[in-house]
């Protein structure tokens, strides 16, 4: 151990003369330690990539056997009766797709603050900023509970509405992120040239600067959609689940993620296969997503 | 009166000047919102505690029951699992999320590193609930058929650091929620280290190299130097998602509200019991309450982490 700690301070001098290709003991020495080092590098690289292999090949195998038909267009049943998860994956379009359309303005209006007002009220934007940081990795669960007290205990009844707010928060810090970056590249001469033409700032702001940023804030919209349609625990205590087939945002609503979690559990095998399906369905959904963003943004940086 | 001729503003007139007062108003008011969300969650956790805090005072961060039936409760077993998982899964990622930025960053060839790092980064798209169905599914029985007996037989005979490794095999418990939980953290601290590492002037490295240093000592001496704090935070960051993680550690974990000093002993978290308790529990009962005081102390425990997380990287950020 000593030995260890003591050997780069005892290197540092002679590392500028010593030849590192010879066969003196220290040359020796470091050269085993940069290939240990790397070895353990390349190791990582792959334990990881393994995982993530190991992911998609048991969603694969465990879930490609319930891609009929009959998944898609039955609503979920009692075990043993052929049911399928349309009541869920319509149920979980509806509610990322409310929270999108909530959240998504607010992102984007909080981000044009961040990006645009930087003059005007410069410490409170750090301090936005800060808070909206904090709550992109807030805990997820404490979402749901906190709109559980707010929404679902008042109203006295669980709703789809409720899961979409909850996923709402989430989206709001994602896309607030990306718009303020995006704004931030948006060129001055842009700006100047819209403010010399006449223009108000709202209009240089949202015609010239957002307009010209679009590709980008259209990204992080879609990256806050891809996050929030996997989200399980927000879900829980505020849109339940349902296992009939319902559509309206004020009655408790049906979503994949909950569903799976509640299958998953469950000691009937048709019911852990059709969390395997969906579990599948979900994961496809959110890699292609985020596969075609980054392509779209390899593409773009060219 | 001259300034006010050629400036731009005043040549579009009251009522434009109107528009963007509005304008700026909607803006103020919706990042009020952010505020407000964040506000209030804290505020609404600490309303909703009242009644367990009020009951069991300050000892119920440190009472180790949980216990529905003689309706006494504390939050010590499930604060514990919180803070061991998402150590153990710092641990685990931290020498991962390293080696694979290193990798990223100083062996790859550039086109090879962003299709890999590409990958590694689907990685951290992959829903919790994936990771959870994965683990219970792959990593439960491996720890339990071959990790769980093997580490008890050979390390578990160790005098001292024995007791970690002892205990029924069920391959659910503290160690297997911190594996999982290292899986889903690696690809964030690794995100933020290959950022840092990029960044590093070239010139410091290549002179690095030209004075004969090996890779791993450019590593060593030049790139964890310059990125340590940054490095830091983005360890911190990985911790706050850890701690708040619910779906993959309820599968895993056990659900065993006792505080063991083996790390094979089933055990809860914060979160994972909100998420199992929080269904059966009526509103205005202690249970509700208690439930509400542990999110509460979740509220605290992760949005402190963060906090530090953002201020190391945004000084380095800010020092550049």
């Amino acid at each position: 151990m000593t030995t260890h700690t003591t050997t780069p301070t005892v290197q540092a001098a002679p590392c500028v003369g010593a030849r590192w290709q010879g066969n003196s003991v220290s040359a020796i020495r470091r050269r085993m330690v940069d290939r240990v080092a790397t070895a353990l590098c390349w190791a990582a690289t792959v334990l990881v990539l393994l995982m993530l292999f190991s992911i998609l090949f048991v969603l694969v195998r465990n879930g490609v056997g319930g891609l009929r038909w009959v998944t898609f267009v039955h609503v979920t049943l009692p075990p043993g009766q052929a049911g399928g998860l349309a009541n869920a994956i319509v149920g979980s379009l509806i509610q990322t797709g409310l929270a999108v359309l909530i959240g998504a303005p607010v992102g984007l209006l909080v981000g044009i603050y961040l990006a645009e007002f930087t003059a005007t009220d410069g410490k409170l934007i750090n301090f936005v900023r800060f808070v909206s940081d904090l709550l992109l990795s807030a805990p997820s669960i404490l979402v749901g509970l906190f709109i559980y007290m707010i929404v679902v205990v008042p109203s006295g009844h669980f709703s789809g509405l409720a899961g979409a707010l909850a996923l709402s928060m989430l989206v709001v810090p994602v896309v607030v992120r990306t718009t303020e970056d995006m704004l931030r590249l948006v060129p001055l001469a842009m700006r100047e040239a819209a403010i010399a033409l006449g223009a108000p700032r709202w209009r240089m702001i949202l015609f010239v600067c957002l307009r010209a940023a679009r590709e980008g804030v259209a990204t992080g919209i879609l990256l806050a959609l891809a996050r929030v349609s996997g989200e399980t625990a927000p879900l829980l205590f505020t849109s339940l689940g349902n296992m009939n087939w319902s559509v309206a945002p004020g009655k408790p609503m049906a979503s994949l993620p909950v569903t799976i979690y509640q299958y998953a559990g469950a000691a009937y095998a048709d019911w852990t296969a059709l969390a395997w399906t969906g579990a599948l369905l979900i994961t496809a959904g959110i890699l292609m997503i985020n596969i075609t963003v980054r392509l779209g943004l390899g593409r773009n940086r060219k | 009166m001259e300034r006010s001729a050629t400036s731009p503003s005043a040549l579009t007139g009251a009522a434009k000047g109107n528009g963007d007062a509005v304008f700026a108003a909607i803006v103020r008011f919706s990042a009020a919102l952010i505020l407000l969300g964040l506000g209030g969650m804290v505020a609404v956790m600490a309303w909703g505690a009242r009644g367990a805090f009020a009951r069991f005072g300050p000892g119920f961060v440190f009472d180790k029951a949980w216990n529905p039936v003689t309706q006494h409760f504390g939050a010590a077993a499930p604060m514990f699992g919180t803070v061991i998982t998402a150590l153990l899964a710092i641990l685990l990622a931290v020498p991962l999320a390293f080696g694979i930025a290193v990798w990223l960053t100083e062996i790859a060839s550039a086109r090879i590193a962003g299709v890999i790092g590409t990958l590694i980064q689907l990685l951290a798209a992959v829903p919790s609930i994936i990771f959870g169905m994965w683990g219970f599914a792959v990593l439960v029985p491996f720890m339990a058929h071959y990790v769980e007996p093997l580490a008890s037989h050979t390390l578990g005979r160790v005098p001292g650091i024995g007791t970690l490794f002892r205990g029924a095999p069920y391959g659910t418990g503290f160690l297997t929620g911190g594996m999982i939980l290292a899986v889903m953290i690696t690809p964030f601290i690794c995100a933020v280290m290959r950022d840092v590492f990029l960044s590093i002037p070239a010139v410091l490295k290549e002179s690095a190299y030209g004075l004969g240093m090996t890779r791993w000592e450019v590593v060593r001496r030049i790139i964890l130097p310059w990125s340590r704090s940054s490095v830091v935070g983005g360890v911190m960051l990985g911790l706050g998602r850890a701690l708040g993680e619910t779906m993959a550690i309820t599968f895993v974990i056990g659900n065993a509200n006792h505080i063991g000093w083996s790390l094979f002993s089933p055990g809860n978290t914060i979160a994972s019991l909100i998420a199992l308790e929080f269904p059966e529990s009526a509103v205005g009962s202690l249970k509700f309450s208690s439930l509400m005081a542990a999110g509460f102390l979740l509220m605290l425990i992760s949005l402190g982490t963060l906090v530090c997380s953002r201020l190391l990287l945004r000084t380095k950020a800010a020092g550049r």
